[in-house]
């Protein structure tokens, strides 16, 4: 009831529990639209949980999300035809081209035969990668791999972008391309979670929000989170990790 | 919204998903060789060792003195499609652990029907190695009537999806490819030996009458006998009615395995 109706992510008292370990508890926040929300969490923290509820691998005992207005336990069809998702593990099927990759993805979401070719297209394009659509994913490089599954999240125009760990592997110039783009998408109106266990990709301005055990350690802007002190050493003496 | 709502994205989605899979197929081609050596060398070498120690009397739905390659024929088919819905379910472990498993569940689609399509694309890709198996089968001399190679199909494509959900089913509780040897130790080879597949139940009750029974209650026994009888344009009612309960068991199981409210990755990190 609190939490304004957007079109971006809205997670309210979300728990969640591995046999008697629990891996989340009371985990609420929302992410409007045009936002670019990095997770930031150690490793164990409970993103991979979070992500998991978020994209309905599993759905929580307690608590509700909204992604873009629809209810994802009421509704999960809406919510996620308005999902886009770069996993953690690579997705692609090596031995098919990009553009077969892409085609299988834009059938799984209804996409109209006649309108793929466009669509991959212009996503492809949107990333650099129109010219690689017909090579096999096997020859690609990590960065390209990378490139390939963000433009597939993209290719039906969704309104929130779920993004989890996706630098994981890769170089600091991909790493940078990757993250960079990222921030272009929010700043053209999508709703982009990222999560990360890194601070070095976070920037100042990003919306921040900080997972520790399994709850919210910190909500709000970098800034004024890191209150002066580097975002890493912060990080570090927080989550109890410093050296 | 309505009742009639449009099927195009339901068709398009199962039309990929079977796509995705013969083109996997095809790029494993030593796969392909490996389901069509396997009933071949049952065929040729077991087959012609016990050819001397086993008499077959006439027996529906043969009508005549028959050898054992013949009599074994039918279980050889539905050995293709055993471990063909094993290993689609080992590539279902294998493609949890590469994530693309989360790729088709995070569609729009009800879970479902993604899984009935994984599970027709599968059987497709295993009616096609039965056929291929029949057809060395022939130039080694065993045919079958013409028209049995015609009313086979729709039994091959129930027990195919039946074994599927099988392996839908032991999928979702395996966490591990290494656990899958564990499902060749005590599935497949137990489903196969202790059925109609290699030797008649009568025969097998002048050895054990308990072993009869348990081969009797296998699904896999049914199938076998489905697809002998259909290979000889017969319907075995009680085959076809013990067929159909073990897949709607079985794929409502798979159905209820693959819930997200049990949880794909419920089971540990």
């Amino acid at each position: 009831m609190k939490s304004p109706l957007n079109k971006g992510i809205g997670a309210e008292a979300l728990s969640f529990r591995y046999g008697a370990k629990t891996a989340l508890e009371d985990v609420s926040f929302s992410v409007a639209q045009g936002t670019f929300c990095a997770l930031l969490g150690p490793n164990g923290a409970g993103k991979s949980t979070l992500y998991a509820l978020l994209t309905r691998l599993l759905v929580a005992p307690q608590g509700h999300i909204r992604i873009a207005g629809h209810d994802l336990g009421q509704d999960p069809r809406a919510a996620l035809a308005r999902m886009g998702v770069v996993f953690q593990q690579p997705t692609l099927d090596l031995d098919l081209s990009v553009r077969q990759n892409l085609r299988y993805f834009a059938a799984l979401h209804g996409i109209a035969r006649a309108d793929m070719p466009r669509r991959i297209d212009r996503a492809l394009s949107r990333l650099g990668m129109a010219e690689r659509a017909g090579e096999k994913v096997r020859a690609l490089n990590g960065g390209h791999r990378r490139r390939t599954e963000l433009a597939r999240a993209l290719l039906h125009d969704p309104q929130v972008l779920l993004l989890d760990e996706p630098t994981v592997g890769l170089d600091a110039a991909s790493r940078e391309a990757i993250t960079a783009h990222a921030h272009d998408l929010a700043e053209q109106g999508m709703c982009v979670l990222w999560a990360t266990h890194l601070t070095d990709e976070i920037r100042d301005t990003d919306r921040l929000l900080v997972l520790h055990r399994g709850r919210v350690l910190a909500d709000g802007i970098a800034r004024d989170i890191r209150a002066g002190a580097p975002l890493k050493d912060w990080f570090l003496s927080r989550t109890g990790l410093a050296a | 919204m309505s009742a009639a709502a449009d099927v195009t994205p339901y068709l398009r989605a199962m039309q990929a998903i079977m796509a995705r899979e013969f083109l996997r197929f095809v790029h494993q081609r030593s796969r392909f060789f490996a389901a069509l050596l396997r009933p071949l060398v049952w065929l040729l070498a077991f087959a012609a060792g016990f050819r001397a120690a086993l008499g077959l009397s006439i027996t529906p739905p043969y009508q005549t003195y028959i050898t054992y390659e013949v009599y074994i024929v039918p279980g050889l088919c539905a050995m293709v499609l055993l471990f063909n819905g094993m290993q689609s379910s080992l590539s279902l472990v294998y493609d949890r652990e590469m994530g693309s498993m989360r790729l088709l569940l995070t569609s729009p689609l009800p879970r479902w029907w993604l899984l009935l399509s994984r599970l027709l694309a599968s059987t497709a890709i295993s009616i096609v190695q039965v056929y291929a198996f029949l057809g060395v089968a022939a130039l080694f001399g065993i045919t079958l009537p013409a028209l049995g190679y015609v009313t086979v199909l729709p039994g091959l494509v129930l027990g195919g999806v039946m074994l599927g959900a099988l392996g839908l089913v032991l999928s979702s509780f395996i966490r591990q490819l290494e656990n899958f040897a564990g499902v060749m130790n005590f599935v497949i080879f137990p489903m196969f030996f202790l059925s109609s597949a290699l030797y008649p139940l009568w025969k097998m009750a002048e050895s054990s009458v308990l072993l009869r029974d348990i081969c009797a209650v296998n699904p896999f026994t049914h199938v076998v006998e489905l697809i002998r009888f259909l290979l000889y344009v017969e319907l075995n009612w009680s085959a076809l009615g013990w067929t159909v309960l073990a897949t709607a068991v079985l794929g409502g199981l798979a159905i209820w395995a693959y819930d997200p409210a049990r949880g794909l990755t419920n089971r540990g990190g």
